[in-house]
This record gives C-alpha cells, structure tokens and sequence, in this order.
C-alpha cells in the first residue's frame, strides 16, 4: 500500500464529509447526510490504521513492533466505541444538549494530547518554529474548548448553577490570558521549552472555565454551537500541526458550519457575534430585582382550558425549556393529536433559542411523533398571531417576552420574540410565579388575555387531555 | 343593555344594520335586541325572523332611545333628537368630511363608534366595513358591466361561430379591485389589473389577472394600506398605460379611491373616445369626483361613440341581503370587542387603538382625528413605529469594510510570504474547507440545527488521526504512545457516539 492511497482515501472522506453537511440541512437528505459522514469516517479511519501498519512494520523496542500498535489501537477503539454507543442510546432527548457538550469536550482534550505527542516527537522539518507555533495554536483551542465544554455540561445537567459568574474585570482576566498565551507562542516558537507548554495548556484550560462559567444559562444554546465550533477548530489546527490536509478540511468544515450556525443564534438573540466569540456577552446576564408593579395576573383551571380548545378554531403552542424539564413532549403530542382529530389546527411556534440547544424543541416534539410539518419556526408563525383563538406556552418564559419589543431598558430588549399576546386568548403552563432564566419578569402574565395554569406541565396537560 | 336596529331612512337604502343572525350572535353576548319593525323587509329579512331569533320587534321611537343604537348611513337631525343622553351610536359617519354632523352628535352627549373610522390593521379586520363592502361594490360592478356589455364574457367556439373572450381591465387592486378581478375571471373573461402599489401584483394574479406595471422608477410603498396621490412622472407614464388599456379592452373597472380627496382621475375623454362601441366603463369612484371623464354619479352615460359609462354609487345596495349580513357581522365583532365579559355591558378602551381610532364622538366631545396608526402593511416603514425600541443597525462605511479587508489581504500575503510552500498548500486546502463550511449549510432547517450539530461533532472526531499518526513514527516512546491511546479511546467515543444518536433522532423526525 503507498501513501498516495492514504491521500487518496482522504479526498474521498473530506468529500462525504460535505455531503453530510449538506445533506443534514434538509429532512428529506439528512439520513442519508449521516451515512455518508460514516462512510467518510470509516475509510478515513481504515486508511489510516493500515497506514500505520505499514509505518509501524520497521518495529522500534519500546513498542513491541506492529502487532502492539495494532492491539492497542483496535482495544482504544473498542472501548471508546461502547462508550460513545452506550451514550448514545441511553441519553434522553431532553438531555441531548449535555451529551452533546461532553462530546464536545472530547475532542478538545484529544487535540490538546495530540499537540503535546506532536512536541514529544517533533517532526522533522526545515521549518521547525512554525511548526511549534502551529502546535501552540492547537493545544490553546484545544484546552479552551475542553474546560468550555466541560463547563457547558456541568451547567446543562444542573451540576453546577447556571447563574453567570461575575468576577470583577472579567475582561480584563480574559484579556490578560490571551496575552500571556501570545506571549508564551512568540517565545516558544523561538526558544522551545516544556514549561512552556505546561504553563501555556493550564492558563489557557483556565481561560475556558472562565469564558463559560460568566456565560449564564439562557444563553447556552450559542455556547453549545461556538463550541461546537472551537472543536473543529481544534482540529484544523492539529492538522497544520501534523501536515495532515484530511484534519484541516474537516477542521475547517466544522468550524466555519458551526461558527455559522452560532451566528445565527446570535442574530435570533440579538446579541453581538464577536462578543459571543470573546465570551464577554453574559455581561448583562445580571438583572437587578426592580420592583415593578405589573397589575394582577389571572389563573385557570385544566378542564377551563380544554373547554377553549375545544371550541377554538386554531391553536399554536409554544413548548420551551420548561417542557422538556416536565419531560411533557409525550402529553403535548398526545394532545396535539386529539385536538387535530376534532378538527382544530394545531400548530408549534419554535423560537430559534428555546432550550438549552439549537433545534432541541424540535427534537423532542420529534421524539414524540408531532410531524415536522406542523412545527413552524418563529418567523414563519408571528404574523399568524393575531388569527389565532388559543397559545398554549409549555414552559416558555423569556422566548414570549412583550418586554423584549415594548421596554427599550430590558436586559432582553430588541430580541426577537414570539408575539402570542396577539392571539384571542394566551394560557401560559408554569410551575410559579418566578422569573424566567434572563432574570426578567413577564409582562405577558399580567395581561388581560393572559391566563395562567399553574403546577407541573406535564400533568397539567394530562389534565386537559382528561377533560376534553 | 338594549341595543336597537333602526330602519334605515334613505329612501334608496335596502340595507339594515342587523339581520336575524347576527341578532342572534349580539343576544348571546348578552345584550337586549329590539328592531323596527319592517327594518328588514327591503333586505329580505322579514320581521318574524328576527322575532324568532329573540329580538323584539319594536316601534320607531324604542329602538332610537336604545342604549345602543346600530345603523348603516348617517342619521339625520330627527334621529339624533331621538337618541337619549350618553346613549351610543354605530354606524357609518364619513367623519373627515361631515364636521357639522359630529358637532351635533357631540351636542346630543353621545358616543360615536364609526365603522368607516377602523384602523387598517389585522386585528380589526373584522369589523372593517369599507372592506366588506367594497368586496359586495367589485361584485355587483362586474355585474352591473355584464348586464350592459352586449357579448359573452367567456370565450366560446360554438356551431355558430367562434367568440373572442371580453377583455377586462380593473384599475386599482384593493378589495372592490380585487372582487371585480375575480368576478370578472370567473365569468371567463379575460382580465388585466394595474395599481399604483406595485407590492400587490402578487395580489392581482392570485386573483387570476395579469398585472399591468407602470414603467417608471418611482414605487410607492403604503404604510397606512391605502394609495396616495402619485407624482407627475408617475403620472405622465400611468397615462400611457391607461391609453393604451382604453383600446384594447371591452369592460373598464376604476375603483381608484384616495381618502380625504376627489378620486383621482385616470380615464380622459380622449381614452374613452378610442374605445370600441358597446364597451362598458363602470367607474366606482363616481360619488367622490369620479375615475373616468364624462361619469356621473348614479346614471349610466352613454358616449357619442358608444361607450357607456356606469356611476352607481350604490352598488353594495343592490345586494342588500348580502351586505346587510356582512355589515351585520362587521357590527357584531365590534360588539364582542367592546363587550369583554360577554355581560351584555359595553365598555369602551380609549387605550385600544381600535376602539380609538373608531371613537369619533366620546361622551359629548368630538375626539376625531385620532392619532395616527401606522399599519403593518409594508415591512421596511412599518417596523420603526411598531418598534421603537429597536434600535436603527449601525449601518458601517463601506470604506472602512474595504480598508479592514486590504489590510487583512496585506497580512496574509506577508505571512504567505515568509511561509514554507508546503505550508501554503494546507493554507489553501483550509481557506476553501472553511468557504465549504459555511455555504454548505447556509440553508440548514431550523429543526435540524440539534442533529446537524451532532454529526459535525462525530465529524470533528476525526482528530482520531492526529493519534493515529501519533503512534505511526518510527520511535514511539512511552508517553506518547499512551497519549496517542487516550486520545484515540476519547475520540471514538465522540465518533462512535455522535453517528449513533444523530441517526436516532433522524429516525425520529417524520412528516404528517
């Protein structure tokens, strides 16, 4: 076997891989999208494991010669395998966005453990500095997305409080490692020594504990996707490291798509990119309590709310975070069902943040069999507010917010919301009278078509179900 | 309270304010219904259906002295008298151009409700009764055109020969535009439509017109849902289009109407002149100046060559069952928005734009014109009165963007510069990797964006290579080959892992 095959096999795998880009943007492509990303995956993975046969055959006696290697690698592999399938078929929909900031955090360790092999076993080449500034880069995106991610999913899975940690000069801190870690490259690249790399790995693990821990918990769907992001950054720059082009295409693919995606997040909060990407935009995160009297709210009951749907001509739900916490998707469909089955149009009003994650309402609304079709994104549903007799908000706060188009001093202000207090009547489903996760209080319960329908979604909904 | 149907006193009206239906709708929001008796005969809506329906039939001088008092058209100074003190009124007002009229109704200590005063926004669409109206006028003009046209509308090849379809032109794709559009479509006619708003085309052909374009540059985007007047060179090649239609088409439709002004004048004697004998010219617009030169209001003109110009004013009239029910419609759900508790008691919202717009009388005191409501008609004007908050986006110099771009371009040929070739290869290989990215998913579905962040995430998995390689060079140490096996378990798991759950949740996802 020549090493051209091996070029070769990665032409093919960079190519299925940007077909499984492109053909996960669309429901009608998108399994076929992820065969083709495992296709790509397997001839890039036998490709390079026969290549390190073929690189390993001149046996050194550290390792014990080829058969080692080979042992060893199949076994990692193994292993990781059960453990990313066992994952994978245990996590619940509803706690896909940790899992997904765990898997994140993978890939940022391995590229910090690829950048310190890459010193232990410098490569020989002319250009020796660069590549030593090329390793820096990669170890540096590498330890931030670790600890990010890490972070992310300690946040996510409610191990850690969610609230943004405001350390006086946050800025200022963040600034400081980034200079010190430039600093550090520009010597490095120079002057190579190992503390180098030590001191250059630790501060910058640190400077991702601490871009993610001020980022407060509303905000994490963008984080989920920047890191997503870093992690293919992380890669691309492994890649120059080792002079491999199938790790810098596929870097480069994940990195620009999911910078991409976190753009459109940031467009769908209104929140500035570049301060996502400095992770300086949980600044106002901090909400002071103002009192503010917002008139009295008005309550109702289950079998009151199913009487209205009964009657109601159209209905829009707008499920949130709060649904998947009840873990209420199965009643919200089985509802959903019912009321479709009398003849009532029923539809779903997804905001592009609502969740912890890009996409996770329609996730687990798939998850409980409600066809896609019906689920519309917020800007193909706000015009048809004012038409419709009943919203349903499932555990959305923030995402219905009036505030965010009427009260130019919000925290959350000029984010664009779903305007359900246009429709005839809003029941909004909600455990207690609390702030949502921006800390800001809800107009939208104090209005006179506002009713509230306190206690756990899911059972609330059940309720309803009972009583139509 | 009691509400009250009067009869309507113009001895041409055949309209009434309620039918037994909506009679029937106002009882259930919890009001009293008395009607006059005969209030419906002209409409077809005899006496004992309304009976039938709850409502009392009741004498002349009960129904004014209501607490409510519904009507279709203005009431004279008689009317007036008869209404009792801080009693409400609905009905239509024409307040920009009858001040006297509000000055009385104010004297009389009334409240007015007009519904030719409602705000063109979607919520209040429902009660709009210039739309429900001039929806019945577009009809009953194409009607009324077809009963003077001499020929088919439709085309036809029959053994007596072949008939050319009517050629229809409606100038003006409003609601009485675009009812006339689609009447006169599915007569079979041939039908062209222009306006003034370009924005409607889309309108125009749904409707089964083709749209007929003004070539000019200037375009008019509404921000209230209604035409304003144009400018001269818009004028001067509206002009010629309007010439041009004149000649070729059989029926002419004008329902060009300007609020607060005379119509607008679109079809000069000269045009009307070039048309074929026989042709019809129903011009809506007769009552307030007229369309189309030579018009009268309420006649039908015949032209020395032949043209017959119709100016009935009073097309939504000669439908008067139709109209009454859909004015009665517009009149109950203005009732359901004043009436919040379904209690029976009226309670007006001076807070409600809706209700705001259509006070123009408030307990005594003329409160017309309201303030301004801006419509969300057109997006790019209408976003700034609805949103205050937001703020205007920083719109950047294009020169500095270009300045930002050379100096990056310098930089990078610098650092091309002083790179080693083979560098430059991977630099290429990771600038157009990076342009793929982005395109490729350019138009990724909202509802995908969670899967397609999982399989980026096993695809990022790839640094298994990285590892892989690590333990390819020809003397592995130790630690390293230790590293390398961390990191290839570590990402295996993200691999194996991140293919496995995004094929589940594609499993999940499936379609009505």
């Amino acid at each position: 076997m020549s090493i051209t095959l091996v070029t070769g096999s990665y032409i093919f795998a960079g190519l299925c891989f940007i077909l499984a880009l492109a053909g996960l943007s669309k429901h009608e492509t998108a399994k076929r999208g992820n065969i083709f990303g495992m296709v790509g995956m397997g001839f890039a993975l036998v490709f390079t494991i026969l290549g390190t046969v073929l690189a390993t055959t001149g046996a050194t006696p550290t390792t014990g010669g080829p058969n080692w290697a080979i042992a060893a690698i199949l076994i990692a592999m193994v292993i990781g395998a059960g453990v990313g399938v066992t994952m994978a078929v245990r996590v619940e929909m509803t706690g896909m966005p940790q899992l997904i900031a765990l898997l994140h955090s993978f890939v940022g360790l391995t590229a910090v453990l690829v950048g310190w092999n890459a010193y232990f076993e410098p490569m020989a080449t002319d250009s020796a500095g660069l590549h030593r500034g090329e390793l820096f880069v990669g170890v540096f995106i590498g330890a931030v997305t670790f600890t990010g991610s890490i972070i992310a999913y300690l946040k996510l899975s409610a191990k850690m409080k969610s609230k943004p940690l405001m350390l006086p000069h946050h800025n200022a801190i963040n600034l400081g490692a980034v200079v010190v870690i430039i600093g550090l490259t520009v010597w490095f690249v120079i002057d190579p020594h190992l503390w180098q790399l030590i001191v250059m790995t630790a501060v910058s693990l640190a400077l991702g504990v601490h871009l993610v821990t001020s980022i407060g918990g509303g905000d994490m769907p963008v984080v989920v996707s920047m890191l997503n992001s870093y992690s293919g950054w992380a890669a691309a720059a492994a890649g120059f490291t080792l002079n491999n082009d199938l790790l810098i295409i596929t870097g480069a693919l994940v990195g620009s798509s999911g910078a991409y995606l976190s753009y459109i997040m940031c467009k769908a909060m209104n929140r500035s990119f570049i301060s996502v990407i400095a992770g300086g935009f949980g600044s106002d995160g901090q909400v002071t309590g103002e009192e503010k009297d917002y008139g009295e709210h008005h309550e109702t009951t289950a079998p009151e709310v199913a009487a209205m749907l009964k009657s109601a001509g159209s209905v829009i739900i707008t499920p949130g975070y709060g649904m998947a916490v009840a873990q209420a998707q199965a009643a919200v469909a089985d509802l959903t069902a019912k009321l479709r089955a009398t003849g009532v149009t029923v539809r779903f009003g997804i905001h592009p943040v609502a969740g912890r994650l890009p996409g996770h309402m329609n996730v687990l609304l798939a998850e409980a069999k409600v066809p896609y079709d019906i689920v519309l994104e917020m800007d193909e549903i706000n015009d048809d507010f004012p038409n419709t007799d009943v919203v349903l908000v499932i555990g959305a706060n923030d995402t219905v917010n009036p505030a965010a188009q009427d009260d130019p001093t919000s925290p959350i202000a000029g984010m664009p919301v779903l305007e359900v207090w246009k429709a005839g009547t809003v029941v909004v489903f909600k455990r207690s009278m609390n702030t949502g996760y921006a800390g800001v209080q809800n107009p939208l319960f104090f209005k006179d078509n506002t009713l509230m329908l306190f206690g756990d979604a899911k059972e609330r909904v059940e309720d309803i179900i009972k009583a139509l | 309270m009691r509400i009250g149907i009067p009869m309507e006193s113009g001895p041409a009206e055949t309209r009434v304010a309620a039918t037994p239906k909506t009679v029937a709708q106002l009882i259930k929001l919890g009001y009293e219904v008395v009607v006059v008796e005969g209030a419906g005969a002209k409409a077809s809506y005899p006496d004992s259906e309304y009976a039938a329906q709850g409502a009392q039939i009741v004498g002349r001088a009960v129904a004014w002295a209501a607490d409510v008092v519904c009507k279709i058209n203005p009431p004279i100074s008689a009317e007036i008298a008869a209404m009792s003190e801080g009693a409400t009124l609905i009905a239509l007002v024409a307040a920009p151009r009858s001040p006297e009229l509000l000055k009385e109704l104010a004297a009389q200590g009334l409240t007015v409700l007009a519904m030719d005063s409602v705000p063109r926004i979607s919520r209040a669409q429902s009660m709009d009764v210039l739309s429900s109206m001039a929806n019945i006028g577009g009809y009953r003009a194409v009607i009324e055109a077809a009963h003077e046209f001499g020929s088919f509308f439709t085309g036809q090849v029959t053994a007596a020969g072949k008939v050319p379809p009517a050629h229809v032109f409606v100038s003006g794709a409003g609601v009485a535009g675009l009812a006339a559009i689609g009447t006169a479509h599915s007569l079979g006619a041939v039908v062209h439509a222009t306006d003034i708003r370009p924005e409607v085309a889309e309108q125009v052909e749904s409707m089964g017109a083709d749209f007929v374009a003004v070539k000019v540059a200037e375009q008019q985007v509404s921000t209230d849902g209604y035409a304003k007047e144009a400018s001269a060179a818009y004028a001067q090649a509206a002009e010629a289009m309007y010439a041009e239609q004149a000649k070729v088409s059989d029926i002419i439709i004008t329902t060009a109407l300007i609020p607060g002004k005379p119509a607008p004048r679109l079809l000069t004697e000269e045009m009307v002149a070039t048309m074929k004998p026989g042709s019809v010219i129903v011009d809506m617009a007769a009552g307030a100046g007229g369309n189309v030169a030579g018009s009268a209001p309420d006649k039908v003109v015949v032209t020395s060559n032949g043209v017959k110009i119709i100016g009935y004013t009073d097309l939504p009239t000669r439908l008067p069952t139709q109209a009454s029910q859909l004015y009665g419609t517009n009149v109950v759900n203005l009732m359901k928005l004043v009436t919040p508790a379904k209690d029976g008691v009226m309670v007006l919202d001076m807070n409600d734009v809706v209700q705001r717009s259509m006070a123009v009388v408030s307990d005594g005191e003329v409160t017309w014109p309201p303030p301004p409501v801006a419509v969300t008609a057109a997006p790019p004007a209408a976003a700034q009165p609805v949103r205050p908050a937001k703020a205007e986006p920083k719109k950047r110099d294009p020169r500095v963007t270009w300045a930002v771009m050379a100096v990056c371009a310098v930089a990078l040929m610098l650092l091309f510069w002083v790179s080693p070739e083979g560098l430059l290869g991977h630099f290429l290989v990771f600038a157009l990797a990076v342009v793929i990215g982005y395109y490729v998913i350019g138009n990724v579905n909202h509802s995908l964006h969670t899967p397609l962040m999982s399989v980026t995430n096993a695809i990022s998995g790839i640094i298994i290579v990285g590892a892989l390689v690590g333990l390819q060079s020809a003397s592995v140490g130790v630690l390293v080959a230790v590293l390398s096996v961390i990191g290839i378990l570590l990402a295996s798991i993200n691999i194996f892992g991140g293919f496995t759950v995004t094929q589940r949740m594609l499993a999940m996802f499936r379609k009505a």
